[in-house]
């Protein structure tokens, strides 16, 4: 599919924010969808301004779950950071965890032993999943189908959290990375229970492909709704699945290499209508990778130590200089920027929220369609307010 | 991808007149910037996105920081094309209090829109050049900015479920004031 | 056939619904409160502090180091030193807290005090059920509600009580093991000394 592509004379303003002229006269009707409003997952507001039944302006409003997380960081030591990041994508917190201890390690060069590396890329392939599902299931939610593919995703997704707080002590709030490896060490005994639960994956995976990719609802309203041309996606800084949608080969576990992804053989989906159908079908296929990482990775799982014996719990000053580390979250990059001034707490400590920056072109995406398909659009680009509003 | 040293030439070379300069960065890591003088800004950026050797298409993070004598605003920059990066440029306001304007980089970079409208919000940079410089994170009307290091809380501000002490003290002072 | 994913769809779902009745696995729900499933071993909910013995004043290992003062990420511990000292586990005085307060609808869960504590003296309870018609002082819990047993330690989490009793007790050993040499030769040189003086 064609990559992001600066050799074709682009018009002026290609990719600026589109403006839209309504078709008759009268007024447009101008529409708050949200923040108190079930489909917008969480509390956002979208300031719809219609025109009959299609959209002509839509301005979103964010800040209604804004908890100064940066400027807490600045106040509490790293350490103490580290629960907050579990409350950035709440759904998601492994993989929080994981991108502030990448950081932090990028900030001061700490090696990560290998057995730690492999969970770290178990629990984050098994966050991954349970994230892809949910999503699936709130966007067929949001289309009508009144929460039995959500429930389907959720009983699934009470096994990897059992899984969770078996190794972590909480289901969602884990706070379990620490710089230079993971908090506690999983016995034999969990490695077990999670081939078993990878094991049964595989069926529910093509249950839910039986269940939604073929039907004739779906597709009507998803086919041709919500297109994202690939070059104002990369010049927009949409990443993850959206961005794989709109065609564009970009996945930063393959660019990067972070951990050890290099050593797992796994692929990556890209779509080639660009719309929210494609956008379903990627999130489907990249379920289908996440269980291959994760039958290799438990199957080669090394013994050995879980946390570099020379990291300090408390008293942790990282020289001065600073770091962006960025991993492949489930919902697109989550990079976070940290500046040390040689103290126990971070000079500047900056979320790269992927969740707000796909929104940037929410607006592009939703102009000239009807107002029951901007939720579907917006349900598309799965966003969590927590990482929005950090 | 070429080195700081090897980008600045050819950023100097391709856009006369930009002043550009290497920050060095201690740590392990190694992610050395470079800051452009705001004047040349947008030819500078139009020039990494579009040239055939960077291409460094995708803005991946756009951040404010507040240092003792004046703001600062940081790119990300990674290339999707050509699968490299990250180059991070860097761009200092003169002070703190009235001479505050930088270019915005959105015209270039459609990413920067929402987060130079964080950093004008939380930090006070004013982007000239930008389609829709409004506050993101806070509310319309909302005055300060509340990332400064030398921001003060309103006293009204209870912001503990059982506010008690100090936090208690002040709110009831100020009700009791007004 | 027009309508065939549906049909597709409708036999899934017809197999999920027929399967709830015969299957555990796809009738997952918990009639709770009636029914409850077992607790996962290491769940964690909030913090209490572990007393050893009977007594649970003398018995409290909580030395006041305030550590976990510190370290808590929303600072919800409050402690105060006492002015005397009364013995710990190895007979060492040592302080103890005279007010021990944890703030509960503050608190969350990160167990990072658990993890900063050189004592084993806090650890996490696995009890949830805490809901209480005052909002402020119900939920400020006080030394005398956060102090239990080692026995409750134990039944909660057996694993790790058993990992953390190994610990202690060979640290009391060692303790022991390092009074007795020292007592040993103090007697040594008691009996040395009347040989002497006897001259």
């Amino acid at each position: 599919m064609a990559v992001a592509d600066n050799k074709t004379e682009k018009p002026e303003g290609w990719n600026r924010p589109p403006v839209m002229e309504p078709d008759g006269d009268g007024e447009l009707l101008e529409v708050a969808m949200g923040p108190h409003h079930p489909s917008t997952h969480g509390v956002f507001r979208m300031d719809v301004a219609l025109d009959g039944e299609r959209v002509i302006r839509l301005k979103p409003v964010f800040g209604y779950l804004h908890r100064n997380h940066e400027k807490l960081a600045e106040g509490m030591s790293y350490l103490g950071s580290m629960p907050f990041t579990d409350r950035l994508d709440y759904i998601c917190s492994l993989t929080n965890n994981w991108a502030y201890a990448l950081a932090v390690e990028k900030l001061t060069g700490q090696e990560v032993p290998e057995r730690a590396e492999y969970l770290r890329v178990i629990l984050g392939e098994l966050t991954r999943f349970q994230n892809h599902a949910s999503s699936i299931g709130f966007l067929i939610q949001e289309m009508g189908a009144s929460g039995t593919p959500l429930m389907y995703a959720f009983r699934e997704r009470e096994k990897i959290l059992d899984l969770f707080e078996a190794l972590t002590g909480a289901r969602m709030m884990v706070n379990y990375m620490r710089f230079g490896g993971c908090r506690v060490d999983a016995s034999a005994a969990w490695l077990d229970a999670a081939r078993k639960v990878v094991a049964g994956l595989p069926a529910f995976t093509g249950e839910m492909d039986r269940l939604l990719s073929t039907n004739e609802i779906l597709m009507a309203r998803t086919q041709g709704i919500g297109v994202l041309r690939p070059e104002l996606a990369v010049n927009a800084g949409v990443t993850g699945p959206m961005l794989r949608a709109s065609g564009v080969n970009y996945d930063i576990r393959k660019v990067d290499g972070y951990g050890i992804y290099n050593r797992f053989n796994f692929r990556v989906p890209l779509g080639d209508h660009w719309d929210v159908y494609d956008r379903y079908m990627i999130r489907l296929l990249e379920m289908r990778e996440s269980i291959r990482i994760l039958e290799q990775a438990l199957k080669d799982i090394p013994a050995g130590p879980v946390m570099d014996p020379k990291a300090k719990l408390r008293g942790f000053r990282p020289k001065p200089g600073e770091a962006y580390g960025r991993i492949e979250a489930p919902k697109g990059e989550l990079g976070f920027y940290l500046i040390s001034d040689g103290g126990p707490n971070p000079y500047r400590y900056r979320v790269r929220p992927p969740s707000l920056i796909n929104l940037t072109v929410l607006e592009d995406m939703a102009l000239g369609e009807n107002v029951a398909d901007v939720v579907l659009i917006f349900g598309s680009v799965d966003i969590v307010l927590g990482e929005v509003d950090r | 991808m070429k080195t700081v040293e090897e980008i600045k030439l050819a950023i100097e070379a391709a856009v006369p007149g930009a002043a550009v300069e290497i920050v060095p960065n201690p740590s392990p890591g190694g992610q050395h910037s470079l800051r452009i003088a705001p004047g040349h800004a947008v030819a500078v950026a139009t020039f990494l996105r579009d040239d055939e050797e960077l291409k460094l298409d995708y803005l991946s993070n756009a951040t404010g920081v507040d240092w003792p004598g004046c703001l600062e605003a940081v790119y990300h920059l990674y290339s999707v094309a050509l699968k490299q990066g990250p180059l991070i440029i860097r761009m200092r306001t003169v002070n703190r209090t009235d001479q505050v304007e930088l270019p915005s980089l959105t015209p270039v970079w459609r990413s920067a829109e929402f987060q130079e409208r964080e950093i004008f919000d939380l930090f006070g940079i004013v982007f000239t050049g930008h389609p829709d410089l409004r506050r993101l994170l806070m509310w319309e009307g909302f005055k300060d900015h509340p990332m400064r290091r030398d921001y003060v809380e309103p006293d009204d501000f209870e912001y503990e479920p059982t506010a008690h002490d100090e936090v208690l003290a002040r709110a009831r002072e100020h009700r009791s004031r007004e | 056939m027009l309508g065939e994913g549906i049909l597709k769809g409708l036999a899934v779902t017809a197999r999920n619904f027929a399967g709830s009745f015969v299957s555990a696995e796809r009738l997952t729900t918990v009639q709770y409160p009636e029914e409850r499933i077992a607790l996962i071993e290491a769940t964690r909910d909030f913090p209490f502090l572990v007393y050893d013995g009977a007594g649970w004043e003398a018995g409290l290992r909580c030395v006041a180091c305030q550590i976990c003062e510190k370290e808590c990420p929303p600072k919800c511990i409050y402690i105060e030193k006492s002015a005397d000292k009364k013995p710990d586990y190895v007979g060492k005085p040592q302080f103890y807290p005279a007010r021990f307060d944890i703030d509960i609808s503050v608190c969350m869960s990160c167990q990072i005090c658990v993890e900063v504590c050189p004592f084993e003296a806090i650890k996490m309870d696995t009890e949830f059920e805490l809901s209480t018609e005052d909002r402020f002082a119900g939920l400020l819990f006080d030394r005398r509600r956060l102090a239990k047993p080692n026995e409750h330690y134990r039944r909660i989490h057996p694993a790790e009580a058993a990992e953390v009793d190994a610990r202690l007790a060979s640290e009391k050993a060692k303790a022991d093991a390092k009074a007795r040499a020292a007592s040993d030769a103090a007697a040594a040189r008691a009996a040395a000394r009347p040989a002497k003086g006897g001259d």
